[in-house]
């Protein structure tokens, strides 16, 4: 007799665990923490006041992203003192950090996975909602709170319920203007903003499998905006080639136990999800968000919707508020709406392969006059390659700021903000109220959609263009 | 963490679905080291507007929070949740809470309520028709007392018990000492460590 079929989760849940018992939480194991400033110094300030320190600094990365300055300005005094605080707390307690300056240094999600050390079946846990990114390698890795922060450096473990499991399943061949952003807005779209509620997604199907590791990221990344716990993909012959070599990739001998085990990972056959959702990726469009969720969505083809359409109340009233706020009109098409701003940024979309896509659709071109277009490249790492690319020049020469790395304009804690009443065309995860800076108007895109827009003047696709 | 068992009070009424975290504490609230002081930012954007429902001052005083479905989406921040109680609230109802959120508010001694539809439409009429209307939360009974509203909501019993005592659970994990020593000395030889 076999074990039972086992989902992905399921497997690298199972093996975190420390201790079970009956009407309580598991007790895990936590492989990798990471940290940053903004969310960090309450729990450190904890563990001073109960005389505790850090159980595993070795298993614990800090870094400087949320609010850091990315251009040559230097912080307000305010987020200096955080800053500052991030540096005391790494040297008090033996923590690895990698500051501002560093070449190391970027948003977490793009830093981890680039050093290769987010891998596949580990868990993976940070002060940040969008630690789901990590579950493109095949990790299980979610966003925790301040106080959780503080239980994982006393005991590097975190108690957690047994969360419910749901397949997303998107099969066929992706067009050709449609990007991993599209795919994950596309399933927001039709799951809505809590259909990941208390749930681990697991994406799968050929169109995720065709996805670069980059494109997983993008995907898994917003799996938090449908209120799920995590996503992940199943780790594959991509995963592997994007992982060997990098600085904290397993090596030599230790790499083959690490391959033969990471082979075992994927769901095997028969297993059941409580929850599954089927896609036609052949049918998906480039997707612009028009409201103030990442669920109110339509495609670059379509126009804004009237309210009055929705069945449902909650969500006809919460259309209604979207439209005034976002100061829309319905039934206006999508491409005949002006910004006034583009971002490309966030640890949605700025790794290499997202200023790629971007900067081939603005080389040789210019921004529209009167727009403001900000690159903020997700890790300093990623921004040394794409100048080694020449992506710099390209952007510049286009009219785009070329700044550091940092979150920049995606939350609007340093200065990169929405100025009231501003429309931005943004490659961020997140189009609430105000996300971007007070009374900004933000409309989420795919990167190669956000260039066309900084070209055009109004949403465009690449296509589009002349 | 301050023990919690009954929460008594009036409810303030916030029917809007999708209540991110961004308008609960905005973000630039979060540059702040320490862990009170934000009653002030609390629906900072939305308290603009005098017809918001916070500067009603017939819910003035309020401690129970009468919220939208999927309350708290959105970023980690447990500023949200500090923000609620720095403003004097101790327990927040709806159908359906981010999961996040719902961690957060019940570490820090914020009672999270999930009711079904038809209870919490029948209490927005309620609280609504009388804002004066005195609610019962009793955390021990699992009771839900409000005028022409009795109801019984789940919380699971490990999470009810740190409740109740106000436990600590660093201390409470720290009990398993020796079963992390053991884990950790069973790990696989090839999972990084980001020493030097």
């Amino acid at each position: 007799m076999g074990s039972p079929a086992r989902t992905l989760s399921q497997k690298v849940w199972e093996r975190h665990v420390v201790h079970r018992a009956h009407g309580e939480p598991d007790l895990l194991y936590v492989d990798l923490h990471l940290v940053h400033e903004v969310t960090s110094p309450q729990a450190f300030d904890g563990l001073r006041l109960a005389g505790r320190g850090v159980r595993r600094p070795d298993l614990t990365l800090a870094t400087m992203d949320h609010n850091v300055p990315t251009d040559e300005h230097p912080p307000e005094d305010i987020s200096a003192r955080q800053i500052e605080a991030m540096a005391v707390n790494a040297r008090e307690f033996g923590i690895r950090c990698f500051p501002v300056g560093d070449a190391n240094q970027g948003i977490v999600h793009v830093i981890s996975p680039q050093l290769g050390l987010t891998q596949p079946g580990m868990t993976i846990v940070c002060g940040d909602s969008h630690t789901s990114t990590h579950g493109a390698l095949g990790a299980l890795a979610w966003g925790i709170g301040t106080s959780e922060i503080e239980h994982v450096l006393a005991t590097q473990t975190i108690a957690q319920a047994v969360p419910g499991s749901m397949a997303i399943t998107v099969d066929g061949t992706l067009p050709s203007d449609c990007a991993a952003k599209d795919v994950i807005l596309a399933i927001i779209a039709r799951i809505g903003t809590s259909g990941g509620v208390g749930r681990i997604i697991e994406y799968r199907g050929s169109a995720i499998a065709a996805l670069s590791i980059e494109g997983r990221m993008t995907v898994c990344n917003m799996s938090i905006e449908a209120g799920a716990r995590a996503g992940m993909v199943a780790p594959d012959d991509t995963t592997f080639a994007w992982l060997e070599g990098r600085p904290f990739a397993p090596k030599a001998r230790l790499w083959e136990l690490a391959l033969d085990d990471w082979r075992s990972l994927p769901t095997d056959e028969g297993a059941r999800f409580e929850n599954e959702v089927f896609i036609d990726a052949r049918a998906l469009r480039p997707y612009v968000t028009w409201g103030t969720n990442p669920a109110q969505s339509v495609t670059i083809d379509g126009a804004v919707p009237d309210p009055d359409g929705i069945g449902d109340e909650a969500r006809r009233e919460a259309a209604r508020r979207a439209l005034r706020y976002q100061d829309l009109r319905p039934g206006t098409p999508v491409r005949e709406i002006a910004v006034d701003a583009v971002f490309i940024g966030s640890c949605t979309n700025a790794r290499l392969e997202d200023l790629r896509a971007a900067s081939e659709v603005v080389r040789g071109r210019r921004v529209r006059a009167g727009i403001r277009a900000l690159v903020v490249p997700g890790s300093m790492r990623v921004k040394s390659d794409a100048e080694r690319e020449g992506l710099d020049r390209v952007f510049r020469e286009a009219g785009f700021e070329w700044r550091d790395a940092g979150c920049s304009m995606c939350l609007g804690m340093n200065p990169d903000v929405l100025h009231r009443g501003e429309r931005c065309a943004s490659t961020s995860n997140r189009n609430f109220e105000g996300r971007q800076g007070p009374g900004g108007r933000t409309h989420l895109v795919s990167p190669a959609v956000a260039a066309a827009t900084a070209i055009a003047g109004h949403f465009a696709l690449p296509s589009d263009l002349r | 963490m301050e023990p919690i068992r009954l929460v008594v009070g009036r409810a303030l009424p916030l029917p809007r679905a999708d209540v991110d975290t961004d308008q609960i504490i905005p973000s630039h609230w979060l540059k702040r080291l320490e862990r009170t002081g934000y009653g002030a930012g609390l629906f900072e954007a939305w308290r603009r507007d005098p017809g918001f429902v916070l500067n009603d001052p017939r819910y003035r005083g309020a401690s129970i929070l009468l919220a939208g479905p999927n309350f708290g989406c959105g970023s980690s921040r447990e500023h949200a949740v500090w923000a609620l109680h720095d403003s004097g609230f101790r327990a927040v109802v709806s159908t359906r809470f981010a999961d996040i959120f719902k961690s957060n508010a019940l570490r820090n001694g914020l009672l999270t309520v999930e009711l079904d539809d038809a209870t919490v439409a029948l209490l927005f009429d309620a609280v609504r028709a009388d804002p004066a209307a005195e609610i019962a939360i009793d955390l021990e009974r699992r009771t839900f007392e409000a005028p022409g509203v009795h109801a019984r909501f789940a919380i699971d019993d490990y999470a009810r018990t740190r409740l109740l005592e106000g436990l600590d659970d660093v201390g409470l994990t720290l009990r398993n000492e020796t079963k992390i020593r053991a884990y950790e000395t069973a790990r696989p030889d090839w999972l990084p460590t980001v020493r030097r």
